[in-house]
């Protein structure tokens, strides 16, 4: 029983990042941007709240976690929408490719996340990785008394700030897409903007709106994990395949925030599952980590045959939109 | 005096000279950033930096033949791109179908490499390359010619099956054992590595390269196949219109993508690294992507843009090892370049016009 606990909860800490990079993706794709350089933001998220973190704790001699907490979430916030902002500069106002566009952004951000997270400590004229760890315990801080209570409060109170913020954001995101003008207006964008447009909605507007908001989230996720997840250090290219997966969960959970929170659950439940089966051998372990691809490309398989309306992608995903050529 | 006349016009045509002096312009601002870039965290001075990426690039004649060889690679996987790209069909699978390639040329080196003849055993490890990558480009054509399945999301994911395929494999291969890596692969025998060509060690591949380039732009250019890809591209209702079979043409030209790009994957391993690991492709297959988009297909300016990114690759790893920073320097550099060149495309198909006559009449 313990062990299943574990289990879960270490499932569920796996699945914030992807989670909260899929949030993102979903808002973004929404407005008809699919944008590849997700995994890029993820690492500019989560290098840039470290290095503002790091700064604030080398520059006072007693750092104070909350202040540590706010400066790497603003600088998290900022430099992933700065990136989201790149991207949709080329890809709505220049009209450039989404694809290929997306993926320099990956190719730069995870050059970026790694140099920086890599060599900060060193260029500041210190030794060994950078670590910041007071404003990691406020990332950590789980509610207090809560999380104390047996079972329950494992399973549901002993995860810091950004998992409670993430799984708030898929009702909020959720709400928003579904239940007020704006995201009528966004989804009417993404299916097709030319009607949205003859409708007075200002397409290139809710495009760029959608794609920031989206990359600035999914950089939350990239600060999830320096943060929350590996405690203020960086490892290189520790945050692996997340972004990627983040993409994969947004085709299975239908561009629908809320089943990708048990799609997030189930990819970080997948990618760990290995540790818990008795009896594998390393290959076999290695055939394990396949499945949450498999499970996509099955998924999309199925969709793609059923043809059921509400599931497709949006309708002009991935197309720039000229009104001239209307 | 009112700006509100600004607006943005599609271009007739642009010329070549202006179409490449508008990408020159580009590179240059490209080098200058990445230059501020790096002397902002070296604190060299810029003409110190831009010699160092010289020195590091083409310094020695060995310097010479890696950049040749890394540039030979990059630009076969974005050849091998074009059949895809140029029916619309989004190949991101490159680095999958490489890998696939590379582990197929491996195992042979492996299983078979001291029990038969050199020559055969290249021939063999052209041939089950271009077969790896070639399946692992017809799985995700296939659904897409049948049910139309996203092919983007479908060959990316192909990616990563791949990958943990390849450290399925490493896990039987590793030596020494607990390693996790394979190491150099008959390294006292030298089977299956192409051997020195012209007196060269990577002639084999420099000759390779410029021959699958030459095919292809023939093939495109002058076959009934390469015809009936590009009119699928430009409309699949006029192709099937005209009694082309679209099925078909599709797993056809996807698989054609993919056994270049598999080959590119022997081309790394017999041709130069010698080893297998999940790191092989580097995102190459990703860079190709960019390079051929980039390039419209054409094979001249692929190879003089692949040429650009191993060269500053190349002297920006050359600068970091100086420094003792870590070579991940070369992506941001790299990716620079991409966003300029990218956003240069937009000169080229746009013009932007003042017209104040229509802000006046309202």
């Amino acid at each position: 029983m313990s062990m299943f606990l574990v289990f879960i909860q270490k499932a569920i800490s796996q699945g914030i990042s992807i989670l909260l990079g899929a949030n993102g993706e979903i808002i973004t794709e929404k407005s008809g941007n699919l944008n590849l350089g997700i995994p890029g933001i993820m690492y500019i998220g989560g290098v840039s709240g470290l290095v503002g973190a790091f700064f604030y704790e080398n520059a006072v001699s007693s750092p104070v976690p909350l202040v540590g907490f706010i400066i790497a979430l603003i600088c998290s916030l900022l430099c992933a929408s700065l990136a989201a902002l790149l991207f949709s500069f080329l890809t709505i106002t220049l009209r450039a490719n989404q694809n290929v566009v997306g993926l320099a952004l990956t190719t730069f951000g995870i050059g970026f996340g790694n140099f920086f997270g890599g060599s900060i400590s060193k260029m500041a004229g210190g030794v060994g990785q950078v670590s910041v760890s007071v404003t990691a315990s406020a990332f950590q801080k789980s509610i207090p008394g809560l999380s104390n209570i047996p079972v329950v409060g494992t399973l549901f109170f002993s995860y810091g700030f950004l998992t409670y913020l993430s799984i708030v954001l898929v009702f909020v995101t959720a709400f928003i897409l579904n239940k007020t003008r704006l995201g009528l207006n966004l989804r009417a964008v993404g299916e097709n903007p030319a009607t949205a447009d003859a409708a007075g909605i200002n397409v290139g507007q809710y495009k760029y709106f959608a794609t920031i908001i989206g990359g600035a989230i999914a950089g939350l996720g990239g600060l999830y994990f320096v943060m929350e997840y590996l405690g203020g250090t960086w490892i290189n290219n520790g945050f692996g395949e997340r972004g990627w997966l983040a993409i994969a969960v947004v085709i299975f959970a239908l561009w629908d925030t809320r089943k990708a929170c048990l799609g997030a659950l189930l990819f970080g439940a997948l990618s760990i599952l290995y540790m818990y089966l008795p009896g594998l051998g390393r290959s076999t372990q290695e055939l394990f980590k396949m499945l949450q691809y498999i499970v996509t490309i099955v998924i999309l398989v199925v969709t793609s045959m059923r043809k059921n309306r509400e599931d497709q992608p949006p309708e002009s995903l991935g197309l720039a939109y000229f009104r001239e050529d209307r | 005096m009112k700006f509100s006349g600004m607006r943005i016009r599609k271009r007739s045509k642009i010329s070549k000279g202006e179409a490449v002096i508008v990408r020159l312009i580009a590179i240059v601002l490209a080098l200058i950033v990445s230059g501020f870039i790096i002397v902002a965290i070296t604190k060299l001075n810029p003409l110190q930096v831009y010699a160092g990426i010289i020195d590091g690039a083409i310094g020695t004649s060995r310097r010479v033949w890696v950049t040749i060889r890394d540039i030979i690679i990059l630009l076969v996987v974005s050849v091998g791109l074009v059949p895809a790209f140029k029916m619309k069909f989004w190949n991101i699978g490159a680095e999958g179908q490489m890998l696939m390639g590379g582990l197929a040329a491996s195992a042979l080196m492996i299983y078979v490499g001291n029990s038969i003849p050199n020559g055969l055993l290249l021939l063999l490890i052209v041939i089950a390359s271009c077969v790896a990558g070639m399946l692992w480009g017809i799985i995700p054509a296939f659904f897409k010619a049948k049910y139309n399945t996203n092919e983007t999301l479908f060959t990316l994911m192909m990616n990563y099956v791949a990958m943990q395929f390849t450290t399925f494999c490493i896990v039987f291969w590793e030596k020494p054992k607990g390693s996790n890596t394979v190491g150099i692969i008959n390294a006292a025998s030298g089977a299956g590595w192409f051997p020195p060509f012209l007196g060269q060690k990577y002639g084999l591949n420099l000759l390779f390269g410029i021959l699958v380039t030459v095919i292809l732009a023939l093939y495109l250019k002058h076959t009934k196949h390469g015809y009936e890809l590009s009119v699928v591209g430009e409309s699949p209702d006029t192709a099937r219109y005209a009694g082309i079979n679209v099925k078909r043409v599709i797993v056809r030209t996807v698989a054609l993508s993919g056994a270049i790009c598999g080959f590119a994957g022997s081309l790394i391993v017999s041709g130069g690294s010698h080893t297998i690991s999940t790191s092989l492709t580097g995102g190459r297959g990703f860079t190709a992507i960019i390079v051929a988009w980039l390039a419209h297909f054409n094979s001249f300016i692929m190879a003089a843009v692949s040429a650009l990114l191993v060269f500053m690759e190349k002297g920006a790893v050359q600068i970091a090892s100086q420094f003792g920073l870590n070579h991940n320097v070369s992506s941001i550099i790299t990716g620079i370049i991409l966003f300029f060149l990218i956003g240069s495309e937009f000169f080229n198909n746009y013009e932007v016009v003042f017209d104040n006559s229509e802000a006046e009449e309202k």
